[in-house]
C-alpha cells in the first residue's frame, strides 16, 4: 500500500524526513504490532474479526451439518470416545463458542474496533484517537482473549469431554463446580475479562475522542451519525460491560475461592447471575446493532443523494434505544418466576424500544423517498439490512409479551428472532460497511456484479437458514439440543440447505475480494460514490494518508465543509 | 500531546474509568442489595420470618403441602411427616419433617427453603423453624424437626393473591461444613 507523501505538494525524497515526523511510515512488523495509528489498528480489528468470522460460521455449518436430519450422525467422528453422550455435549460446546465467538470476537471488533477506529477520527476530522497506545493495547487485549477462548474449546470442562458446553449465557450451575469443574470454564472466564479489558478501553478511548477533537465548528449536532452511533456505543459498553465483569469475577471466586456468590446451599442465588448477566447482555445487543445504524444511515443517505431525513431525530433516537436499553433486561427471564406486576413493566419497556427504532426504520425510508436512488452494492446491502432488521424487529415484539414468550422461551422462534436481528441485522450492516468503505480502505474498487451476486446468495441463505426457524419454534422445537423428535424434519433440512447456499455466498465474497485485490486491481477514486458521499472520508485520497488533517478542516465560520 | 488537549483528554478518560469502577462496585453491590430485597418483598417466594403468631384468624381456608428434597452431596433421608395441611389463614400451624442420618459418622447439614407459588413468599411467616440453624445427626440418629409457621392475614387484602388455595412450602438440605466454606463442591 502506497501511503507515502501522495497528499503533499512538495515530493521528498524517499528519506528520512524526521523533521516532518507526520511522514514518518514505519514498516513491516513493527508497524502492525507496534501500531498507534488508529487505520493499522482498525485493519488489525478486521482482520481479526474475519478470522473469527469464519472460525465461528465453520462452528454453525457442524451444528445444521448435525441438525439437517434427526438423530447424531455426524459429530459423533468429531470427539475421542466418538459416543453419543460426548457428542451431545460437544455440540452444546459448538452453540457455546459459536455465540460467543460471533458477539465477542466477530460483530464486535469488526464494527467497533474495525469501522470505528478507521473512520470516526477521521469524519470528526480528528489526526488520529485521544490515545493511540491505548488502542493499540486494545486489540492485543482481544488477540490474547481469542487465545484463550480457543484454548478454552479444547480443555476438559465436564469430566474427560472438552470445552465448557453451558451456553453463551454461562448460567450456574452450568457454569459453577456443579457443572463444569474443568478448567476451561475458567479459561473461558479469563478471555471474556481480557475482551472485557480490551472494549472498556476502546469505548474510553472513543468517547474521549468524540468529546475533545473533533475539528473546529464541528459542535455533536454536526457530528455525522456514525460517530454518534460509535458515541453512544461506547457509553453503553462503559456502563454494561463491568457489570458482565463483576458478574463472571464472582463465578471465577465461586469456582476458586470458596465463595458462594451463587451457590444456593451457602445461601447464594443463581438468579443473581441472572440479573447481572443481562443488565449486560441486554445493552450488548444495543452494542452490536447501534453502529450498523450508523453505518446504514451514512450508505443510505449517500446512494439516494438526499441528506439523512431527520438527522436530530435519529441521533437522539440512537440515544433512547440506549438507554431504555438498561431497563429492560428481565425480559430474557420471563420464565424464573418473576410477579406479574414486574412482568408488566418489564413488557411494557421493551415494548417501548420499537419507538426509537421506528424513528430509524422509518427515516431511512423516508430518506430514499424521492432520493435519486442508486442501486450500488454497499446500497442493496443496506436495503436487504432494514428489511431484514425489521423483521427480526416484529419477532422481537411478539416474544417481549411475557404470555407469550412463556411458550416460546427457549425455542428456535427466539433463535430465529435474534439472528434475524443479530446475524442478519449486524452481519448485513457489516457487509455494507465493507462494501461502502472498502475503496477507502484499500484504494481499490470491487467488481459490483461479484458484490451483488454475494448479497443475492447471502440473502436467499440465511433466509432459508432462519425463516423456517420461526415454523420450528411455533411448534415447540426447544433449542440447544442436537436431536429432535421427527417432526422437525422437514424445516431442518430446509434450514440447513440454506446453510449450504449461504456458504455459497461467503465463497463468492472471498473471490470478489481475491479479485479485487489481485485481478481487477483498479484504482479507487477519493469519492467513488457521487455527490452523495458527503462525509470527510472521501475528501481524502483512497486509500487515505498514513497521517491525515495536518490542518484541521474546519466547520465553523469560514469553513469550506457542512453535511446538513 | 500538547498540553491543554492532554490534560482535557486525561481528564474525560478519568471520568470514564470512574464510571467503570463505579459499574464494577456496583454489580458487587447488587449481591447484599437483592438479598435484602428479597427479604423485604418476599421476591421469588422468599419466606418471611415473623415474631409471634397472628393477630387474627380469617374465614379462609388455605392448604399448605410440605415437599423435602436432599442436596446429592449429603447421605441423608428427608422427608414431610404429613402431606400437607389445611388450616385458616391466620391460624399458627405446626409441621414435622423426619431427617435421618445414614452414614456413620456425625453430619451437620442447613435447610434452604421456598415457596410455591412465587408470590405467596411475602405472605408465609415463619416463627420457628430448622432451617434457621444448622442441623447436626450423630450417626444413625434421625430427628423430627418443627417449623411453626402461619399465612398473614394481609393476604386477603391483595387481589393478586385471590387464586391461591394451595401453597407449597419446599425444603433442600445442603451439607454445611463448619469451616464456613463450601461444602458443595463440583459431584465426583
Amino acid at each position: 500500500m502506497a501511503h507515502d507523501h501522495s497528499h503533499a505538494g512538495h515530493d521528498h525524497a524517499h528519506g528520512h524526513s524526521h523533521d516532518h515526523s507526520h511522514d514518518h511510515t514505519p514498516k513491516g512488523l513493527a508497524r502492525w504490532l507496534f501500531s498507534t495509528n488508529h487505520k493499522d489498528i482498525g485493519t488489525l480489528y478486521l482482520i481479526f474479526a474475519i478470522c473469527a468470522g469464519i472460525f465461528g460460521g465453520a462452528l454453525s455449518g457442524l451444528m445444521r451439518a448435525e441438525l439437517a436430519e434427526p438423530g447424531i450422525q455426524i459429530l459423533t467422528a468429531f470427539v475421542a470416545s466418538g459416543s453419543e453422550a460426548e457428542a451431545e455435549n460437544f455440540y452444546n460446546v459448538l452453540i457455546t463458542y459459536h455465540g460467543l465467538i460471533m458477539i465477542f470476537f466477530m460483530v464486535m471488533p469488526a464494527l467497533i474496533g474495525g469501522f470505528g477506529n478507521w473512520f470516526v477520527p477521521i469524519m470528526i476530522g480528528a489526526p488520529d484517537m485521544a490515545f493511540p497506545r491505548m488502542n493499540n493495547i486494545s486489540f492485543w487485549l482481544y488477540v490474547a482473549a481469542g487465545i484463550l477462548a480457543t484454548m478454552s474449546m479444547f480443555a476438559p470442562g465436564y469430566g474427560q469431554y472438552l470445552g465448557f458446553a453451558g451456553g453463551w449465557v454461562l448460567y450456574p450451575p452450568l457454569s459453577s463446580n456443579t457443572g463444569h469443574p474443568g478448567p476451561a470454564m475458567d479459561l473461558l472466564i479469563l478471555s471474556i475479562h481480557l475482551a472485557g479489558a480490551s472494549s472498556i478501553l476502546g469505548a474510553i478511548n472513543f468517547i474521549t475522542t468524540i468529546f475533545n477533537m473533533r475539528a473546529p465548528g464541528m459542535t455533536l449536532h454536526k457530528m455525522p451519525l456514525f460517530a454518534w452511533s460509535v458515541l453512544v456505543t461506547a457509553f453503553l459498553l462503559v456502563l454494561s460491560l463491568p457489570v458482565l465483569a463483576g458478574a463472571i469475577t464472582m463465578l471465577l471466586t465461586d469456582r476458586n475461592f470458596n465463595t458462594a456468590f451463587f451457590n444456593p446451599a451457602e445461601g447464594g442465588d443463581p438468579l443473581l447471575f441472572q440479573h447481572l448477566f443481562w443488565f449486560f447482555g441486554h445493552p450488548e445487543v444495543y452494542i452490536l446493532i447501534l453502529p450498523g445504524f450508523g453505518v446504514i444511515s451514512h450508505i443510505v443517505s449517500t446512494f439516494s443523494k438526499k441528506p439523512i431525513f431527520g438527522y436530530l431525530g435519529m441521533a437522539y433516537a440512537m440515544v433512547a434505544i440506549g438507554f431504555v436499553g438498561f431497563i429492560v433486561w428481565a425480559h430474557h427471564m420471563y420464565t424464573v418466576g418473576l410477579t406479574v406486576n414486574m412482568k408488566a413493566y418489564f413488557v411494557a419497556a421493551t415494548m417501548v424500544i420499537a419507538v426509537p427504532t421506528g424513528i430509524k426504520i422509518f427515516s431511512w425510508i423516508a430518506t430514499m423517498w424521492g432520493g435519486s436512488i442508486e442501486f450500488r452494492t454497499p446500497m442493496i446491502w443496506a436495503i436487504g439490512f432494514i428489511f431484514l432488521f425489521t423483521l427480526g424487529g416484529v419477532t422481537g415484539v411478539v416474544l417481549a409479551n411475557a404470555g407469550i414468550d412463556h411458550y416460546m422461551h427457549d425455542t428456535y422462534y427466539v433463535v430465529a428472532h435474534f439472528h434475524y436481528t443479530m446475524s442478519l441485522g449486524a452481519v448485513w450492516s457489516i457487509f455494507a460497511a465493507w462494501y461502502y468503505w472498502f475503496p477507502k480502505m484499500t484504494g481499490k474498487m470491487y467488481r459490483e456484479w461479484l458484490g451483488n451476486l454475494h448479497f443475492v446468495f447471502m440473502f436467499v441463505g440465511v433466509n432459508l437458514v432462519f425463516f423456517p426457524q420461526h415454523f420450528l419454534g411455533l411448534q415447540g422445537m426447544p433449542r440447544r439440543y442436537i436431536d429432535y423428535p421427527e417432526a422437525y424434519a422437514h424445516w431442518n433440512m430446509v434450514s440447513s440447505i440454506g446453510y449450504a447456499v449461504t456458504l455459497v455466498g461467503m465463497i463468492v465474497f472471498a473471490i470478489c475480494m481475491f479479485d479485487a485485490f489481485f485481478v481487477y486491481r483498479k484504482k479507487a477514486a477519493s469519492n467513488p460514490w457521487g455527490e452523495g458521499a458527503t462525509t470527510l472520508e472521501w475528501t481524502l485520497p483512497s486509500p487515505p494518508p498514513f497521517h491525515q488533517f495536518n490542518e484541521l478542516p474546519r466547520f465553523d465560520k469560514g469553513g469550506a465543509h457542512a453535511f446538513h | 500531546m500538547a498540553g491543554a488537549a492532554g490534560s482535557k483528554n486525561r481528564r474525560t478518560a478519568s471520568i470514564a474509568a470512574g464510571v467503570v469502577a463505579l459499574m464494577v462496585g456496583l454489580s458487587f453491590a447488587a449481591v447484599p442489595a437483592y438479598r435484602a430485597f428479597c427479604q423485604i418483598t418476599g421476591f421469588d417466594g422468599t419466606t418471611q420470618r415473623a415474631e409471634k403468631a397472628a393477630d387474627r384468624v380469617l374465614e379462609r381456608k388455605i392448604t399448605v403441602r410440605f415437599d423435602a428434597t436432599v442436596n446429592e452431596g449429603l447421605d441423608w433421608t428427608f422427608k414431610p411427616e404429613q402431606v400437607d395441611q389445611v388450616l385458616h389463614v391466620g391460624e399458627t400451624g405446626l409441621a414435622f419433617f423426619s431427617a435421618r442420618n445414614l452414614t456413620d459418622r456425625a453430619v451437620t447439614g442447613r435447610a434452604t427453603f421456598n415457596v410455591q407459588p412465587a408470590k405467596a413468599g411475602i405472605y408465609f411467616k415463619k416463627i420457628e423453624c430448622f432451617c434457621f440453624t444448622e442441623q447436626t445427626l450423630k450417626p444413625g440418629e434421625t430427628a423430627s424437626m418443627p417449623v411453626t409457621y402461619f399465612v398473614d392475614p394481609e393476604i386477603a387484602s391483595d387481589p393478586n393473591l385471590d387464586d391461591v388455595q394451595t401453597i407449597t412450602l419446599a425444603y433442600t438440605f445442603f451439607p454445611w461444613d463448619d469451616g464456613g466454606g463450601a461444602a458443595v463442591k463440583g459431584v465426583e
